[in-house]
């Protein structure tokens, strides 16, 4: 008979995967809250998520800004005493959401991942412009001119090519990916 | 002559030209030779993580693999946050035989094999071991005297690495602008994030972290900030108009990567090195180039 996974341990598998982190020792010091730059950000700072996984509150980190607001800066991973890689479990969490589909609205975050992914598996490298149309939709109008604008002025500088690379052996490259993901499902 | 590895990633193909212009000329004045592995791929930035962590691991290591098969021991990466994916990647790979087959096989799709066992560098740490600060400071004819320069680090140069000499407050970037006669500045933020992909996907939130970052370096009057990555440049240098837009802020100062100034110092013609604007020290008169 299957045993269902707690929502902490399902999450704790996804890093277990490669290399170990243990969450489950957090003393809660919120050493990582007072070193996250983008804390003021977070609905959940960085502690209040370890506690909120460990007491299993799926549905809230479900719905939470918290690690789509993580920009992997690593500052509390190096500081964290109990040695627990915060920004690693920022990306569990993220993928988890993705895996799941459940995020909260009017984050851009999954979609621009998504976008990112599928490029890359396209053409073997990542283009600004071209991923730039991914997201686009979700911006509002002001956003888009800001965004237009800043985009102009990076070709104005010179800074942008017109036409995205390919790399050579991308047949290659994709099969390679299908061995990883077999159902295709980013591509 | 020293042969590396070299992989220059996506950015320096598009946002960061200038960046791979500038390494190029000081690779060549200081005796490296970078090589560029050939048909690298994308290493995914952040972007990956979020959503397959195998997938993430495999792609980096393509890269390492195509590298491993040119026989050179040592990987390059001018990017920070490439050189954090292939830095952490190789080192998973070489400690975890699941892991690594795992990989493998998917990498037979290529032909190809990773053991991870290259040495994998930022390269501001090849031209500070491998060069040294001594011949630095003799090649370096025109030090940039005076010049106010606030070291930027960033995150993925340094971070997660707890073995790294000192990740809280580290100095190498100010040896290697007193080498080539700057003058690095002290500030409190040289290595806070600069809010990296939030830049697209938290606008506000990054916007707040390249603002804190403008505000320390241009309060300890700084000339210039040097970086060691492009997104960080791009984030510093691009969006301090949405900065000021944002906070009413008149923020204005230039950003160039660590090898635009070394290059300059190396006396090397800033057309070569992507310069369009050379920074001058605000404090003297500009001295003629
Ligand atoms: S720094 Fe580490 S131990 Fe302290 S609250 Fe954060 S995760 Fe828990
Ligand atoms: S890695 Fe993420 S959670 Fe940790 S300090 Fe940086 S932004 Fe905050």
């Amino acid at each position: 008979m299957a045993v269902e996974l707690s929502f902490s341990k399902e999450i704790a598998n996804m890093m277990y995967a490669t290399h170990g982190n243990p969450i489950t020792n957090c003393l809660q010091c919120g050493t990582c809250s007072g070193t996250c730059p983008a804390a003021e950000f977070m609905d959940h700072t960085p502690r209040v998520m370890i506690g909120m996984i460990g007491a299993d509150l799926k549905d809230e980190v479900l719905a939470s800004n918290t690690y789509w607001t993580c920009a992997s800066c690593y500052h509390c991973t190096v500081r964290c005493p109990a040695g627990i890689d915060i920004a690693d479990m920022m990306y569990a969490l993220k993928r988890y959401s993705m895996w799941k589909s459940r995020y909260k609205e009017d984050l851009i975050g999954p979609d621009f991942s998504e976008g990112f992914v599928k490029m890359i598996v396209n053409s073997g490298k990542s283009f600004e412009p071209i991923l730039a149309t991914t997201y686009l939709p979700k911006f509002s109008a002001s956003q888009l001119v800001q965004e237009a604008l800043t985009a102009t002025g990076l070709v104005l500088k010179g800074k942008m090519p017109l036409l995205p690379k390919k790399i050579k052996r991308l047949k290659n490259f994709q099969r390679m990916v299908k061995r990883i993901i077999p159902l295709g499902g980013s591509s | 002559m020293k042969q590396y590895a070299y992989y220059p990633g996506c950015s320096l193909e598009s946002l960061a030209k200038d960046y791979q212009l500038s390494t190029k000329e000081v690779a060549r004045a200081l005796d490296l030779e970078l090589k560029e592995i050939e048909d690298w791929n994308c290493c995914g930035a952040t972007a990956y993580f979020p959503v397959d962590e195998m997938l993430a691991y495999t792609l980096v290591a393509r890269n390492l693999a195509i590298a491993e098969k040119t026989g050179l021991t040592d990987f390059v990466a001018p990017c920070s946050a490439c050189f954090k994916n292939a830095y952490y990647t190789n080192a998973y790979l070489k400690k975890d035989p699941d892991l690594a087959e795992h990989i493998n096989f998917a990498l037979e799709e290529d032909h190809l094999h990773v053991d991870g066992k290259l040495n994998v560098r930022h390269l501001i740490e090849v031209i500070l071991e491998d060069v040294g600060l001594e011949e630095i400071k003799t090649k370096a004819v025109h030090p940039l005297k005076g010049l106010r320069v606030a070291p930027y680090y960033g995150c993925q140069l340094l971070r997660p690495r707890k073995d790294h000499e000192n990740v809280e407050n580290p100095r190498f970037f100010e040896e290697l602008l007193s080498a080539i006669g700057a003058e690095p500045l002290e500030y409190s933020s040289k290595a806070r994030c600069c809010g990296a992909s939030l830049i697209i996907t938290n606008r506000r939130a990054a916007l707040e972290m390249v603002r804190i970052l403008l505000k320390d370096a241009i309060d300890h009057e700084a000339d210039v900030i040097a970086t060691t990555c492009p997104m960080c440049n791009v984030n510093l240098e691009v969006y301090q108009n949405q900065v000021n837009q944002e906070f009413g802020t008149q923020y204005s100062i230039p950003v160039m990567y660590f090898t635009q100034l070394m290059g300059m110092a190396l006396n090397i013609p800033s057309r070569r090195l992507g310069i369009t604007k050379e920074p001058v020290p605000k404090a003297q008169v500009p001295v003629p180039s």
